[in-house]
């Protein structure tokens, strides 16, 4: 295959990526360094122990949002069922803090709180390893990227696209979470909750819960490069090309299919660990949290930020999240409403999400000019 | 498939290093206690030097819980304003925080920790679901603070933070069994939604029916919000059960019903104890499809005491005639009272001065007067079997001698030794 620019297909409409000052290299290093700024120094500084807290929390659905925007925005697969991969990577995480909490408890082997509850005495095979934690992260990383990889192949090489794949990942969620319910070993409905230490330190301990926080705002950054050199290598362009034009990818002599299974698995990986991260901020996984509801708000939090862009996602994904949380608290009763109608207000005015204001607001002062020329 | 690696893989090298070198830096640096260490207390911001005092009301306004537990809000409300009408709590006008838990347990978690963190609260009053109070737990644990649950349970917790004012399973589901037993039932059909309160009731009464030589004849769960009920009653129909026992919850009760009256089941033949549903459920199912039907509870609306006429008449004056008033808002409505009792009696809003005064504390509720146990920090309730009626409201058939003391645990029945787990 010659490396003609796969991307650039004749006819397509794609305007050229508006060159700024954050595109060019010494931009994205500034970029990088004032997030670094804000998340490591004045977040802490400013935010109390709970509102840091909650941050943290929001910092794990920007995750996963990373990873919608790359499979979704980039990739054109409408990934309405990431709660299957975030409920994976919170799973094996919870399932690893219960054991540790027993043993810490009960000494090794013992049957962790819950399972004695539900008239559990022996612990099932399937949890013995996870006492590991060495085991834990590496099926952490493992797990949920091979089942997305199967499941793409099952999926892309047979061209099922568009609505159908929606439809199909949001089934897999609901599945996923009736399955979890009738597990009595991993919880049922109540989920795992109740952890006290993670990797050995106690997690009441203000001081470790902002060590967490930290993780959470090192894995964002990280994700975040991660997609920013996958949109800006080739594979990124030949995604897009995918997404555009799938057939005349094909007929280039590419398998659009392998294309799609490395953005589908890198956002299985993305939102697995972030899954893992939110369980010991949160101390509580249920099925609740990673059916069709909870998948549908990540891709909402994607789609209001912009979800063809690099930090559209992020910044869409936390203004949700605290968008949600500012009004409960303010409208205990009514927030819905409100949070409904800021839905509404970001989709009918800005079609691009929240990264598009830019665009939106240079194209309202071109048109303005213009008119004022003309008069 | 031609991906090469690009020029630029440099630099995303760089950019994770620079991370992993931060990240690590950070953490390092702020690492607190190891398992096993003393950990540095949270410190109660409970501000006591005004005239008010705050407390949270926190149940599900959104979701599918909201219309279950929005009754319980107004109940809290009710008890708060009866309490500062009477002066208030050491003199001091309680207000409340509400917030809500939108039917979701990580919700419930983040915002029993806003209300305690931010809001400074001397206790909470709320949670449903079995699933919000498990993750509530940890938060009032970790944060030192209180909660007053009000909804009867599967039993078999007891923590120090939590006061449990709802049944427990010696409360409801034994005596529920204890009075069909006396009725003359051998064979018991049970039908239950497929989530923790179900299953653990189904345990006992399958223990229970072991030891009394009750047959049970069939076990079904269905998902939560399930209403395809076809298959089971006909199962339950064809199993030709003595009486049913039901652990269904919210909507699936309606379909269930519909059903069993459908096929031509009726109360007569087979007796279905319901262990969830109240007055404010009777309406949704239709009171032509659930007339003569059994409930378990310790509290009805239709219950003879000067209290409970008191209640009722100062809840339908506040939200309207047309409202009902239920056992979970009863015993929501009791928490407050007696939250208000112990801290007059501790003479302080501390949580371990409430904990340590709270022993023989007793408000004379609608259901009776109920006395809070100190060491399992559960209240001592009546048991009563209602009957439904053509009106939808729940009628007296058979109540327990007294209060029954609080036995989470079931270290009482013998039959009951595989059962319990002791913390």
């Amino acid at each position: 295959m010659s490396p003609a620019p796969a991307a650039r297909l004749p006819g397509q409409e794609r305007p050229p990526m508006p060159r700024t000052f954050f595109s060019t290299r010494a931009g994205t290093w500034t970029g990088f360094a004032a997030a670094a700024v804000v998340l490591f120094g004045l977040a802490p500084l400013l935010l109390t122990g709970f509102r840091l807290g909650l941050l943290a929390q929001f910092l794990c659905y920007a995750i996963v949002a990373v990873g919608i925007g790359l499979a979704w925005g980039r990739g054109g697969m409408l990934t309405l069922g990431q709660g299957v991969f975030f409920g994976m990577g919170a799973y094996l995480m919870a399932m690893h803090l219960k054991m540790a909490d027993a043993e810490f408890r009960n000494g090794p082997g013992a049957v962790p709180d819950f399972m004695e509850l539900a008239g559990i005495r022996e612990l099932p095979a399937y949890w013995a390893p996870f006492a590991s934690p060495a085991f834990t992260i590496a099926m952490i990383l493992v797990l949920p990227t091979a089942f997305a990889i199967l499941l793409g192949l099952a999926v892309f090489k047979r061209r099922v696209k568009g609505a159908y794949f929606a439809i199909l990942s949001q089934a897999l969620a609901g599945a996923f979470a009736i399955l979890l319910i009738g597990q009595q070993s991993l919880g049922g409905f109540n989920g795992l909750s109740r952890f006290r230490y993670f990797f050995g330190f106690t997690l009441a301990d203000p001081v470790n819960q902002q060590m967490l926080y930290f993780i959470a705002a090192g894995v964002l950054l990280a994700v975040v490069a991660i997609a920013l050199q996958l949109r800006r290598s080739r594979y990124g362009e030949l995604l897009v090309a995918v997404r555009d034009a799938e057939e005349r990818v094909r007929f280039l002599g590419y398998d659009a299919a392998n294309v799609k299974v490395v953005a589908y698995a890198v956002a299985a990986l993305f939102a697995s660990v972030a899954g893992a991260v939110f369980v010991p901020i949160v101390g509580i996984i249920s099925p609740a949290s990673i059916g069709i509801v909870p998948s549908i708000m990540f891709i909402l939090g994607v789609a209001i930020g912009g979800r063809a862009s690099l930090v559209g996602p992020v910044v869409g994904a936390l203004a949700v999240a605290w968008a949600q949380t500012a009004l409960s608290e303010q409208f205990p009763s009514a927030w819905t409403y409100a949070q409904g109608l800021l839905f509404i207000a970001v989709i009918a005015l800005l079609p691009g999400g929240i990264a598009s204001v830019a665009g939106v607001a240079k194209r309202f002062q071109t048109k303005r000019t213009t008119v004022e020329a003309a008069a | 498939m031609p991906l090469r690696s690009k020029p630029k893989a440099r630099d995303l090298a760089r950019a994770l290093a620079a991370t992993a070198a931060l990240a690590g830096l950070v953490a390092t640096t702020a690492c607190g206690s190891r398992a096993g260490e003393e950990t540095a207390a949270t410190e109660s911001c409970v501000d006591t030097s005004g005239d008010t005092v705050k407390v949270g009301s926190l149940n599900s306004l959104s979701g599918t819980m909201a219309i279950s537990e929005t009754t319980v809000r107004d109940a809290i409300a009710l008890a708060v304003a009866e309490v500062n009408a009477a002066g208030g709590v050491q003199g001091k006008q309680i207000e409340i925080v509400a917030e809500d838990g939108a039917s979701e347990p990580t919700v419930f978690a983040e915002k029993a920790e806003k209300l305690i963190r931010e809001d400074c609260v001397a206790a909470v009053f709320g949670g449903w679901t079995s699933a919000s109070r498990k993750a509530m737990l940890p938060v009032f644990e970790d944060n030192d603070s209180l909660l007053y649950y009000p909804v009867q349970y599967e039993g078999l917790e007891a923590s120090e933070n939590i006061f449990y004012t709802g049944a427990t399973t010696n409360q409801q589901i034994i005596p529920a069994l204890d009075y069909l037993v006396e009725t003359g039932v051998e064979s018991l059909y049970l039908v239950g939604s497929d989530y923790v309160f179900p299953r653990t009731a189904n345990a006992i009464i399958n223990a229970y029916a072991e030891a009394h030589g009750i047959e049970v004849l069939g076990e079904d769960y269905v998902t939560l919000g399930s209403t395809e009920f076809s298959t089971i009653v006909n199962q339950v129909k064809a199993a030709d059960a003595d009486a049913v026992f039901n652990t269904l919850n919210g909507d699936s009760n309606v379909a269930f019903f519909r059903e069993y009256a459908n096929v031509g089941l009726t109360a007569e033949d087979m007796p279905v104890m319901s262990v969830s549903i109240a007055e404010e459920e009777v309406g949704g199912i239709g009171v032509e499809n659930i007339e003569g039907q059994l409930a378990a509870w310790n509290y009805y609306q239709t219950v003879d005491s000067p209290a409970n006429t008191a209640f009722v008449e100062a809840f339908k004056a506040e939200y309207g005639a047309d409202r009902v008033t239920s056992d979970p808002m009863e015993a929501a409505y009791n928490s407050v009272h007696l939250w208000a009792a112990t801290v007059e009696k501790a003479g302080s809003f501390a949580v371990e001065d409430v904990q340590a005064a709270a022993d023989g504390v007793s408000f004379d509720s609608p259901e009776g007067t109920v006395v809070i146990d100190g060491d399992n920090h559960h209240v001592t309730k009546t048991a009563r079997i209602g009957r439904i009626d053509a009106d939808g409201l729940l009628y007296t058939v058979w109540e327990s001698d007294g209060p029954i003391e609080p036995d989470p645990f079931l270290e009482g029945y013998d039959w009951a030794a595989d059962l319990s787990v002791t913390e």
